[in-house]
């Protein structure tokens, strides 16, 4: 499979009065051509600012992408001029926002809304964009699509709204979807048929997709690959099989630990990593998981460990922990001693 | 007052509840044009020292439910019996003293805290509200006695809640809830708007704190697998009817009632292999508006096992199973 998005070393800091933050620090990952990937972490990690840096959304001031490349079909996105970014964006890269309400426009139809991106990308004609826009609700599964073009987003309940998202971002045919947290707003039921109604899309439509999520089961649901972030740091990036089974690095062990699951056995207790995620301003030299990290060394604290693929890994398992290579043994260790002890 | 007695098993009961809004027209003259049915007809009880889950999606009056049991919000009819006493004609001076022995922990750890009072004033007020503190110096211990309880630091007392982070600031809303003593304890999602790493911290201290002070909780969330690490019992809510209550391990292993048996299904489990052979059963459709439910059984417009008597009558809850209760006429062992 060929590469699709490939980004290298992007970082994106915001100037504010308290200092410089950085919400993103030399993150690299990539995405193939139509495949699922997801990306975790908790609230605060950088994974949006990622996104939006990628989509070159990051308002500034007070944000500024500081260095990286972002190749997107082998051109690099940083480079590019606002109109040409303009011209990539909801066209070849679509994009679904976590709060459907807040990010469609209140005071336009739903149909204004996505005839709109078509006339501007596509140069459709009116009409021909009204019956496209009609197609498009229809493969979202909106019941009697005509009737629901001339609704506003109020009109319309939290699922649908969502579903009205998906259709605008796969209106141009993309190449790439970016869905930050697109269900979390949403119940339970709903959340599953909107993330089937995605699958769906991407295997019919052969777009790849960049699911952002706090959610592990989702990822382990939709996604075969995953990057697992931690205070602006890609800590961890494999298949998800590698990630789930075979981590090698202590916070995707201690994220995996602390997540209650539904089918956990009776009388399991949670592990809970200890300790908070640290601010961003003025972050020194060290790993930033150190604090926290019960593999933690002294290397760890004073040098800071960069993305290494592992030795004898296939798929490029990669890991940023100076112990990444020692945490298979530990692991088995501790589980040894649980059991005798 | 009915005597009440501490050797009664069940420390809270409640019988045939219904909670209805009115929905009101017109400025001046209000006319009632319709009733939104939060909590229709709902029965249940809470065990002492017992946690009971309550699951549901947003709307489905779990939250109302909960108001209800604490008469925050009176209830249309029905009862609730706290420890032999029934608390619906209470006047607000005789609920007070009951009040002492009911909290509640909200979910929302940034809007449930008094911006401009400090930790420690907000631990401290039902301490000055129920006159339980004599002295000064007695006030100040509890409150720094409460902030170790929930694993804070005594010195925080003086910060107010902006300088704390959203775990941080669900232990205070839990040290607040526990100044009174009380026994028996609303959690009203206390972790959903926490990451996930918090939320374990602070589901293993709600844990550790119902067995040290022997508590009882009614645990409301709307995330199967937080509340099956709590609860004792797990009651399924949807649209204002409870549709099936058993113990966890019963409900997880056989779900009888079509709508848990979809909830299981949709949510993830962090396990890829586990995921891939997993059945998935995938609802159609959305949750009803309350204003108008459907008739007969509430779910029957997305039930995937509907047939036409569905439509007419309400399935009552019943025991189809040793505690294990349902209301559905297409579970096996019903009717």
């Amino acid at each position: 499979m060929a590469t699709l998005l490939e980004v290298r070393g992007l970082t994106t800091h915001f100037f504010t009065d308290e200092g410089t933050v950085e919400a993103v620090d030399d993150v690299s990952f990539s995405v193939e051509e139509g495949e699922i990937v997801g990306v975790v972490g908790e609230s605060g990690c950088g994974k949006s600012v990622s996104a939006l840096s990628v989509l070159r959304l990051v308002p500034d001031p007070p944000g500024k992408i500081v260095t990286g490349e972002v190749i997107f079909d082998s051109q690099n996105l940083l480079e590019l001029s606002d109109a040409q970014m303009r011209r990539i964006r909801g066209n070849r890269i679509g994009m679904i926002f976590q709060e459907p309400m807040t990010s469609l426009n209140p005071v336009l139809t739903v149909g204004k809304q996505i005839t709109e991106v078509l006339e501007l990308h596509l140069k459709m004609s009116k009409g021909a964009a009204l019956e496209r826009a009609q197609d498009l609700l229809d493969m979202v599964g909106i019941p009697d699509p005509k009737s629901h073009l001339s609704d506003y987003p109020h009109q319309m309940s939290g699922g649908m709204r969502q579903r009205v998202m998906i259709a605008m971002a796969i209106s141009c045919n993309p190449r790439l979807i970016i869905a930050d947290e697109p269900t979390t707003a949403l119940d339970v039921t709903i959340q599953a048929q909107i993330l089937e109604l995605m699958q769906r899309l991407s295997e019919e439509l052969g777009t790849a997709m960049i699911i952002i999520t706090h959610n592990l089961g989702i990822v382990a649901r939709y996604a075969e690959r995953v990057v697992v972030m931690y205070a602006g740091n890609v800590v961890e990036e494999g298949t998800s099989r590698q990630i789930y089974y075979n981590s090698r690095h202590p916070y995707t062990l201690g994220l995996l630990d602390s997540v209650p699951r539904l089918d956990d056995s009776e009388g399991m207790s949670l592990r809970p990593i200890d300790g908070l995620p640290p601010d961003l301003i003025g972050v020194g030299a060290g790993c930033k998981f150190s604090p926290r990290c019960p593999y933690a060394i002294e290397k760890c604290v004073s040098d800071t460990p960069s993305l290494k693929t592992l030795s004898g890994m296939e798929n490029h398992h990669r890991s940023r922990c100076w112990r990444a290579e020692d945490i298979v043994d530990m692991t088995i260790q501790t589980s040894i001693g649980e059991q005798f002890g | 007052m009915v005597e009440s007695s501490s050797k009664n098993r069940t420390l809270l009961e409640v019988r045939n509840l219904k909670t209805y809004f009115p929905v009101t027209s017109g400025v001046i003259f209000q006319r009632k044009v319709a009733e939104v049915k939060a909590v229709d007809d709902v029965s249940l009880n809470i065990g002492r020292g017992e946690v009971l889950g309550l699951v549901g999606e947003s709307g489905s009056g779990k939250t109302t439910l909960g108001r209800t049991i604490l008469q925050l919000q009176p209830a249309t009819s029905g009862d609730v019996i706290f420890d032999g006493v029934r608390l619906n004609d209470l006047s607000n001076k005789e609920l007070r003293s009951i009040r002492r022995r009911m909290q509640v922990i909200f979910q929302d750890p940034y809007g449930s805290l008094n911006p401009r009072m400090t930790c420690g004033d907000i631990i401290g007020e039902p301490l000055n509200v129920h006159n339980l503190a004599k002295t000064p110096r007695e006030y100040d211990d509890r409150v720094a006695d409460l902030l170790e309880t929930v694993g804070l630091n005594p010195f925080m007392a003086d910060r107010y809640p902006h300088e704390f982070s959203g775990g941080q600031r669900q232990r205070i809303g839990i040290a607040r809830s526990l100044a009174v003593n009380p026994e028996f304890i609303v959690c009203d999602e206390p972790v959903s708007a926490l990451d996930v790493s918090i939320q374990a911290q602070i589901i293993n201290l709600l844990e550790e704190l119902k067995e040290r002070l022997k508590l009882t909780y009614l645990f409301i969330a709307h995330d199967l697998s937080v509340v099956r690490h709590i609860s004792d019992r797990v009651a399924v809510m949807y649209l204002g009817h409870i549709v099936e209550i058993a113990s966890w391990q019963e409900l997880y292993k056989n779900p009888l009632h079509p709508y848990t048996q979809a909830l299981l299904s949709a949510i993830p489990i962090p396990d890829p292999d586990l995921e891939m052979n997993r059945d998935r059963i995938i609802l159609q459709g959305e949750l009803p508006s309350p204003t108008n439910p459907p008739t007969g059984c509430v779910f029957h417009t997305r039930c995937p096992k509907m047939i036409d008597e569905c439509k007419e009558e309400i399935p009552a809850l019943m025991e189809v199973d040793s505690n294990h209760w349902v209301a559905c006429i297409r579970a096996s062992g019903y009717g």
